[in-house]
């Protein structure tokens, strides 16, 4: 009886190390294919001022890639939506002194303008990943997770290496 | 230029080193215990979350929603004068001065010192606007372009831009690795880069930048008001009232600490609000940037044109969320900044990136602290 459980458990583990290898991401077995990548940065414009823009100016690691004009209408739009979230105007005065009144209290209920124009960011770049830029082998990084310092874009190339090892 | 290899499958053991012991939590403020400190062993550990391994000189309280700089020192001493006097007002003054006068004066007194004690702890806690350090891929990068830019030694470590037709040099920060956006600062005592900033408060404990400083200007004004009005109030009582040795003792204390925190503070208060409506920070204002000695055509290239436009902006401006996401969970294969930079590339996870969202899901909503 021991023996046949012993025996058991033996091959659930052996079971569970082959999953698990079968598991591991593409790119570390060892097949015909691997997936490499490489950065771009599109770095932040400052002679607005301060205000969140990032140059347009078209990288060259990208012109096998994709259009010049895709890709400045992508960074032109975030600009966009960049400013509006920083915009000064009725309705973030507004908010602002409804905050101050509030001690600032009111902010642990509600969002502030700019995080509502952030998730407004966010879904834009999935859209555009999802429509655009993974058919081709590119994916855009949120300038959120940079520090709004960057536009980061992952170049992938898929390096089909000989049949068998 | 060229695509990096791919680098071998990094360890099964958790690729993060852990964080050195000196960034552990102060969780003293903390009633509730948060998620599990300490990793019980290599098999099963808890994600860190992104404050235990911020390599900048703060420290975090309450799991990661609290931040100040390493020296709090000065600023309980600021909360001892600021609790002892008004301790003292409420207890001895008011009061007689409620029944004699009229009880307006404590209310107006409570709403003060509640308003100016919510705004020092929300200058005092909350991120000045620091700006994260480079990834290892965008230090490379810079470095590429700043070496291929000159044969000559050693290379330029500024860049020039024009902002509204004024030049302004950005310089390149050796310790975050970043070209520095203009108006941010490095901070020697925090060992942070700050947007827009102004100074580092001891007072407060903190940084002073773009994300505080209308919580700093607000907690100032609002005390050179309380002063006034506990200075005032005290001397009224005095001249009504007086009275036997203890509340005598009490009321020197409060009329000496009013006397020299008026002098300070309403100067202080005075100072900002210049700068405020010049749209300047204390950091450009000593250093004298804009100032016309400089040259004839020297002017501020971020002001408004008007003290009302300066003002709303500072004041009511939109307030920017904190970029340093300090209760994200550490995901593996997010690229670490670049002190704890431990060799894990995170192109052998390219797969798993193009289809997952997992970079966007790690935020969370508390960018807003």
């Amino acid at each position: 009886m021991f023996i046949f459980f012993y025996l058991l458990y033996i091959c659930l583990k052996l079971i569970c190390i082959r999953v698990n290898s079968l598991c591991r991401p593409t790119a570390y077995r060892t097949s015909s294919n691997q997936l490499c990548s490489s950065k771009v940065f599109i770095q932040r414009d400052y002679s607005s001022g301060t205000i969140c823009k990032f140059q347009t100016k078209f990288p060259s690691e990208l012109e096998s890639r994709i259009d010049e004009q895709q890709f400045e209408e992508t960074i032109q739009t975030l600009n966009n939506l960049y400013a509006e979230a920083e915009k000064l105007g009725g309705k973030s005065y507004l908010e602002g002194c409804l905050a101050s009144l509030t001690a600032y209290t009111i902010f642990l209920c509600m969002e502030t303008h700019y995080e509502k124009v952030l998730k407004k960011i966010a879904r834009y770049i999935k859209d555009q990943n999802e429509k655009i830029y993974a058919p081709r082998g590119l994916l855009l990084t949120d300038p959120i997770e940079r520090g709004l310092r960057v536009v980061e874009i992952t170049i992938f190339e898929d390096r089909s290496i000989g049949s068998g090892r | 230029s060229g695509c990096s290899p791919c680098p071998p499958p990094p360890p099964a053991a958790a690729p993060l080193p852990p964080p050195p012991r000196r960034l552990r939590p102060f969780n003293t403020l903390d009633p509730l215990p948060s998620s599990d400190p300490d990793p019980p062993c290599e098999g099963s550990r808890s994600p860190r979350k992104k404050w235990q391994v911020f390599p900048g000189r703060n420290r975090f309280y309450c799991d990661g929603r609290i931040m100040m700089a390493r020296q709090t020192g000065v600023f309980y001493l600021t909360l001892v004068l600021i609790l002892l006097t008004c301790g003292l007002f409420f207890t001895f003054d008011c009061p007689f001065l409620a029944s004699n006068l009229t009880p307006a004066i404590p209310a107006v007194g409570g709403v003060l010192f509640i308003f100016v004690m919510g705004m020092l702890f929300r200058a005092s806690f909350s991120d000045p606007g620091i700006l994260p350090r480079a990834t290892p891929d965008e230090a490379a990068d810079l470095e590429r372009q700043i070496d291929s830019a000159g044969c000559s030694r050693p290379p330029p470590r500024t860049r020039e831009v024009l902002i509204n037709g004024q030049a302004v040099k950005l310089k390149y920060c050796f310790t975050c690795k970043i070209f520095r956006p203009p108006r941010a600062s490095h901070c020697s005592l925090c060992d942070n880069c700050v947007e827009r900033f102004d100074h580092h408060c001891p007072w407060v404990g903190n940084c002073v930048g773009r994300r505080n400083y209308r919580f700093f200007y607000l907690f100032i004004l609002s005390l050179s008001l309380l002063t006034v009005f506990i200075f005032a109030f005290v001397i009224t009582h005095v001249i009504l009232n007086p009275s036997q040795s203890l509340t005598l003792l009490c009321t020197v204390l409060e009329v000496v600490v009013c006397f020299f925190s008026i002098w300070s503070i309403v100067g202080l208060s005075g100072f900002h609000t210049y700068l405020i409506s010049s749209n300047q920070t204390t950091n450009e204002d000593i250093k004298g940037s804009w100032s016309t000695k400089r040259g004839k055509d020297n002017y501020n290239p971020y002001s408004y044109g008007n003290i009302l436009t300066n003002c709303c902006a500072a004041l009511c401006g939109p307030l920017p969320p904190s970029l340093i996401d300090r209760r994200g969970l550490i995901q593996s294969g997010t690229p670490q900044t670049v002190s704890q930079s431990n060799g894990t590339s995170n192109s052998s996870y390219a797969s798993t990136q193009l289809h997952s969202n997992m970079v966007g899901e790690g935020r969370r909503h508390t960018a807003r602290y």
